[in-house]
């Protein structure tokens, strides 16, 4: 328990500590793909959220990405830049409209459920790629980004990675309470088993309902600071094969672990940059890891890890 | 049985196409009384209890629990009004802890769910009440034990005990005995026994002698009907149950 919470310190010190260490060093290329691991990451969290501990398989979950990251860059296109207003929006938008998603697609289970989120993000796949007063199938670039609060602008690449840590941490400390807690406990146990959840007389509709919810709206916080990364949003945030990566990372990590979706963003962000440099087929590669993973090691990197540092832990 | 029943269901009807598996079944569960069902394999108990508990809708008929209808609503809704069951196939919460599924159990009934901050395990009065009814169990011992640790009978009782976790009025036991060996059944029957005057139980069960011995009241459901309800003599008299429940042998029961 300890050592979980020294690990997690340190992690959070080196992570303060990386880009004055990439400066120094003049690696200031890697401050982007830092970046672009906490990003995923924070999206990776949350469909862990929804699927290792909610239990609820879901392809479409880039739709919230990439509906947060629209709503976030057509407030941009239209002049507003205030980072508040983004985050509140983006916040009611997705919000809404995995609400409105969830409360039909949780009436389905298993195979069925995969295919109605499915239809859902291939349904708004479609309605971004037809909006051409935002790029339609072109995309949207910006030039400008997210203004926060003390004049904080999100150009700059180090407010950007303060910023986007800042959301992944704080999404790591709410996921760690919840997990600990009376609703974390029954979202566990609706997981194991729904039918007997539900004779007990726990909400289990209304329990799936809060953590699509939840998830969606973090996937959709991801999707606006991918925004102000990249200055560039397109459809392809919203095609089921985003929410096929998300899926890969959340396995490659380790499925309903905390840690989880960090590792695998950043196992496969890098894995895809060092491997892409050397060939061109690096997704074969990256097909076999993620076989060796699911064989081999069904907690993932996190459980790997776990193994290693506190083999009696229990989750 | 003048009074007013706990538990009434009334021309209750479910068909699984042309086969008729609850076919007007009417039945009264008292207060506080151990009512038996029993019937030959097939006869349509598990889905009578379904029915009941709301895993399965009803075609046709009423079911009144504690003074209001209750036939359309959902388990959980039926669980909160006080009426618990337990499944003929163990369903625990495997990643749970002993003590996690039996606190999960206590917490359906006592609400605030939906709380995410504070720490659960922190909560005494919940640790204290599941671990009580741990004790009750005799696995007070083993509450931090995985649920794959406990052998067959202690999973058994575990999964009886979760339904009564809520306090409920009534408890549907689905063949609680399923599988058990001499000293683990003997146990279980004291177990069932103890919760006379408790609580009302619907016990559903197979091992004809225990059902003698425990229930106050005896139905016997044969072919989707009942075709004897009464006093466990009476019914163990009863020519029409030992020729339809036991074929042609007699006076079995």
């Amino acid at each position: 328990m300890n050592a979980a919470r020294l690990a997690a310190f340190a992690a959070l010190l080196a992570a303060l500590a990386l880009p004055p260490v990439l400066q120094a060093a003049g690696a200031d290329f890697y401050l982007g793909t830092a970046s672009r691991i906490l990003v995923y990451a924070v999206a990776a969290t949350s469909l862990n959220l929804l699927l290792g501990y909610g239990g609820m398989i879901s392809l479409g979950h880039a739709a919230f990405f990439g509906l947060g990251a629209y709503a976030t860059a057509i407030l941009l296109s239209e002049g507003v830049q205030s980072g508040l207003v983004h985050l509140l929006v983006v916040i009611v938008a997705v919000g809404v409209a995995s609400l409105v998603i969830g409360a039909i697609s949780l009436r389905t289970r298993g195979v069925y459920f995969i295919m109605i989120t499915l239809a859902f993000s291939q349904m708004l796949f479609y309605l971004v790629n037809s909006v051409k007063g935002y790029g339609g199938d072109e995309g949207l670039t910006l030039r400008v980004r997210s203004l926060l609060p003390g004049g904080l602008d999100l150009r700059d690449g180090n407010t950007f990675y303060y910023c986007a840590l800042a959301v992944l941490a704080l999404e790591l400390f709410l996921l760690h309470r919840f997990v600990h807690s009376r609703f974390g406990r029954v979202v566990r146990a609706l997981r194991d088993d729904e039918v007997r959840a539900e004779a007990l007389g726990l909400p289990v509709f209304a329990s799936k309902l809060v953590v699509f919810v939840a998830a969606g709206i973090l996937c959709g916080l991801a999707g606006a600071l991918s925004v102000n990364l990249q200055g560039y949003v397109s459809p392809n945030l919203l095609h089921w094969t985003q929410s096929g990566t998300l899926l890969v990372m959340v396995i490659l990590g380790g499925v309903g672990t905390l840690w989880g979706g960090l590792l695998g963003a950043a196992a496969l962000l890098l894995m895809q940059e060092l491997l892409s440099a050397q060939t061109e087929y690096f997704e074969f590669w990256i097909g076999w890891v993620l076989l060796g993973v699911v064989l081999f090691a069904r907690h993932g990197l996190a459980g790997m890890l776990r193994s290693l540092f506190a083999p009696k832990v229990r989750s | 049985m003048s009074e007013r029943a706990l538990l009434e269901i009334r021309a209750l009807h479910k068909r699984f196409g042309g086969v008729a598996a609850t076919d007007g079944v009417d039945l009264k569960v008292a207060a506080g009384e151990i009512h038996a069902l029993i019937g030959p394999n097939g006869a349509g108990k598990t889905t009578l209890v379904a029915q009941v508990a709301g895993q399965l809708a009803s075609d046709s008929g009423v079911v009144h629990f504690d003074g209001a209808e209750i036939t359309h609503l959902s388990p959980h809704k039926r669980a909160l009004r006080g009426l618990a069951r337990s499944f003929q196939i163990t369903r625990l919460f495997a990643s749970l802890s002993v003590l996690e599924n039996m606190a999960v159990s206590v917490q359906a009934s006592s609400g605030h769910t939906f709380s995410f901050w504070q720490r659960v395990d922190a909560d005494q009065a919940l640790v204290e009440r599941a671990q009580a009814m741990l004790e009750r169990l005799g696995l007070g011992d083993k509450h931090d034990w995985r649920i794959e640790q406990l052998s067959h009978g202690e999973q058994r009782a575990l999964e009886v005990g979760m339904a009564l976790a809520g306090k409920p009025k009534l408890v549907l036991l689905d063949e609680p005995l399923a599988g058990m060996g001499a000293q683990e059944s003997a146990e279980m029957t004291a177990l069932i026994g103890s919760l006379r005057g408790e609580f009302a139980v619907l016990l559903i069960e197979h091992d004809v002698d225990a059902v003698f011995r425990l229930a106050d009241t005896v139905s016997v459901l044969v072919n989707g009907r009942i075709i004897a309800s009464g006093k466990p003599e009476d019914v163990r008299r009863d020519p029409g149950v030992a020729m339809a429940y036991l074929g042609s042998e007699q006076e079995v029961l």
